[in-house]
C-alpha cells in the first residue's frame, strides 16, 4: 500500500483544488460514520456500506484512496476495528479496488450523458453495487487464502480458519444481497442531491466540457 | 460557509446522532470474530490471532468507553462519542493535510 498512498498523494497534490479540500475532509468523515452503521443480514452476520463509490465518482478515485484509507487507519488505531495488521489488506480492498472499479464503471456507463440525467444516476447505482461486491470478493479470496499460507504445528490455521469454499461465498453473498444494495442506495441519494443542488461539483469527473451554463438547453440552430 | 457545505454538515450530524442504530445488529462481521466466539465455534483460537491481539490496544476498543458500562444507553453514548472522535480525526487530518497539499500552488 505504501507506493499507492505515495502516488495518491502526488496525484492529489497536482489535481486537488482548494475548493475541494472541505469536501475531501467531509468524505472521510462520512465514510467513517457510514461504516459504523452495522446492518444485520439473515445468517447472523453483520457488515456495512463503505461510501467509496460515491467519493470516487464525485472527487475522483485518488481522493477516495486517501480519504477511505484515513478512515480505515483511524478505525484500526483508535477503535481496534479491522486491526492494525489488516490495514494493508483493508485499504487495498476498500480504498483501492472499490473506488477504481466504481469510477471506471461510472465513466463507461454514463458516457457523454448530461450531468443531470437519469442515466448518470443509474451509472452511480450500478458502480456502487458492483464495486462493493467486487471488493467483498477480493476480501473473501484473501480470507480464504489465509489458512493455506499459515498453519501452526498441529496443522490448524494460524489466523483465518476458513478456506475459499467458505470465505468467498460468505463475503460475496452477504454483500450481493445486502450491503451492496445499501451502498447503491446511499450513493444514489448523495448523487441525486448534488444533481439538484450543485452540478458543478459533479463536472470534474464527468468527462464533459465545463461550460458556464450547463443547465440551459442548447440553442436551436 | 456556503449552504451546501452547511447542509452536508447537518447531514453528518444527523448520522452521528443515529449511529447507535448500528449497534442493534446482532452477530459478528466475517473475519472479525472475538476470541471466545472462535473458541466455541472451532474448539480453538488460531494461534496467530491470539498473539496479534496483544499487539495494539486501542484507546476506545470496539467504539466504546469502558467506564460507560455495557447497558444499551451506555454503549450508545460511547458509540456516538466514538463517531464524533472519528469524524473529528478523519475530517481534521484531511482538512489540514489537504490544505497543505493545495497551498503549494495557489
Amino acid at each position: 500500500m505504501l507506493p499507492i498512498w505515495a502516488y495518491a498523494g502526488y496525484k492529489l497534490n497536482r489535481e486537488l483544488k482548494s475548493k475541494q479540500v472541505p469536501l475531501l475532509a467531509l468524505a472521510a468523515a462520512f465514510s467513517f460514520v457510514i461504516m459504523m452503521f452495522n446492518a444485520p443480514i439473515p445468517g447472523g452476520s453483520t457488515g456495512h456500506a463503505v461510501g467509496a463509490a460515491i467519493i470516487a465518482i464525485v472527487l475522483g478515485p485518488w481522493a477516495a484512496v486517501v480519504s477511505i484509507s484515513v478512515a480505515l487507519i483511524i478505525q484500526a488505531f483508535v477503535f481496534g476495528d479491522g486491526g492494525i495488521t489488516a490495514i494493508g489488506a483493508n485499504c487495498f480492498n476498500m480504498a483501492v479496488v472499490m473506488p477504481f472499479v466504481a469510477y471506471i464503471l461510472y465513466k463507461v456507463i454514463s458516457g457523454k450523458s448530461p450531468i443531470g440525467s437519469v442515466r448518470r444516476l443509474a451509472a452511480v447505482a450500478i458502480a456502487a453495487y458492483v464495486s462493493l461486491s467486487v471488493a467483498a470478493g477480493f476480501t473473501g479470496f484473501e480470507f480464504g487464502l489465509q489458512p493455506y499460507l499459515h498453519t501452526d504445528a498441529n496443522g490448524n490455521p494460524m489466523y483465518m480458519p476458513y478456506g475459499f469454499e467458505v470465505a468467498v461465498p460468505a463475503m460475496l453473498i452477504e454483500h450481493v444481497f445486502g450491503f451492496s444494495i445499501l451502498e447503491a442506495i446511499i450513493s444514489m441519494l448523495i448523487f441525486a442531491y448534488l444533481q439538484r443542488t450543485d452540478q458543478s461539483l459533479l463536472m470534474g469527473t464527468s468527462g464533459l466540457k465545463v461550460n458556464k451554463e450547463p443547465q440551459k438547453a442548447a440553442p436551436a440552430v | 460557509m456556503d449552504k451546501k457545505l452547511r447542509n452536508l454538515l447537518i447531514g453528518l450530524a444527523a448520522l452521528i446522532i443515529l449511529v447507535p442504530l448500528g449497534l442493534l445488529a446482532e452477530g459478528e462481521t466475517y473475519g472479525e470474530w472475538a476470541n471466545d466466539w472462535l473458541q466455541e465455534e472451532l474448539g480453538y483460537v488460531p494461534q496467530g490471532l491470539e498473539q496479534m491481539s496483544s499487539l495494539w490496544s486501542a484507546p476506545m476498543p470496539d467504539y466504546s468507553l469502558p467506564l460507560l458500562g455495557d447497558t444499551f444507553s451506555g454503549m450508545s453514548v460511547g458509540y456516538i462519542l466514538s463517531a464524533i472522535v472519528g469524524v473529528a480525526l478523519c475530517g481534521g487530518i484531511l482538512y489540514f493535510g489537504g490544505r497543505v497539499l493545495v497551498k503549494n500552488k495557489d
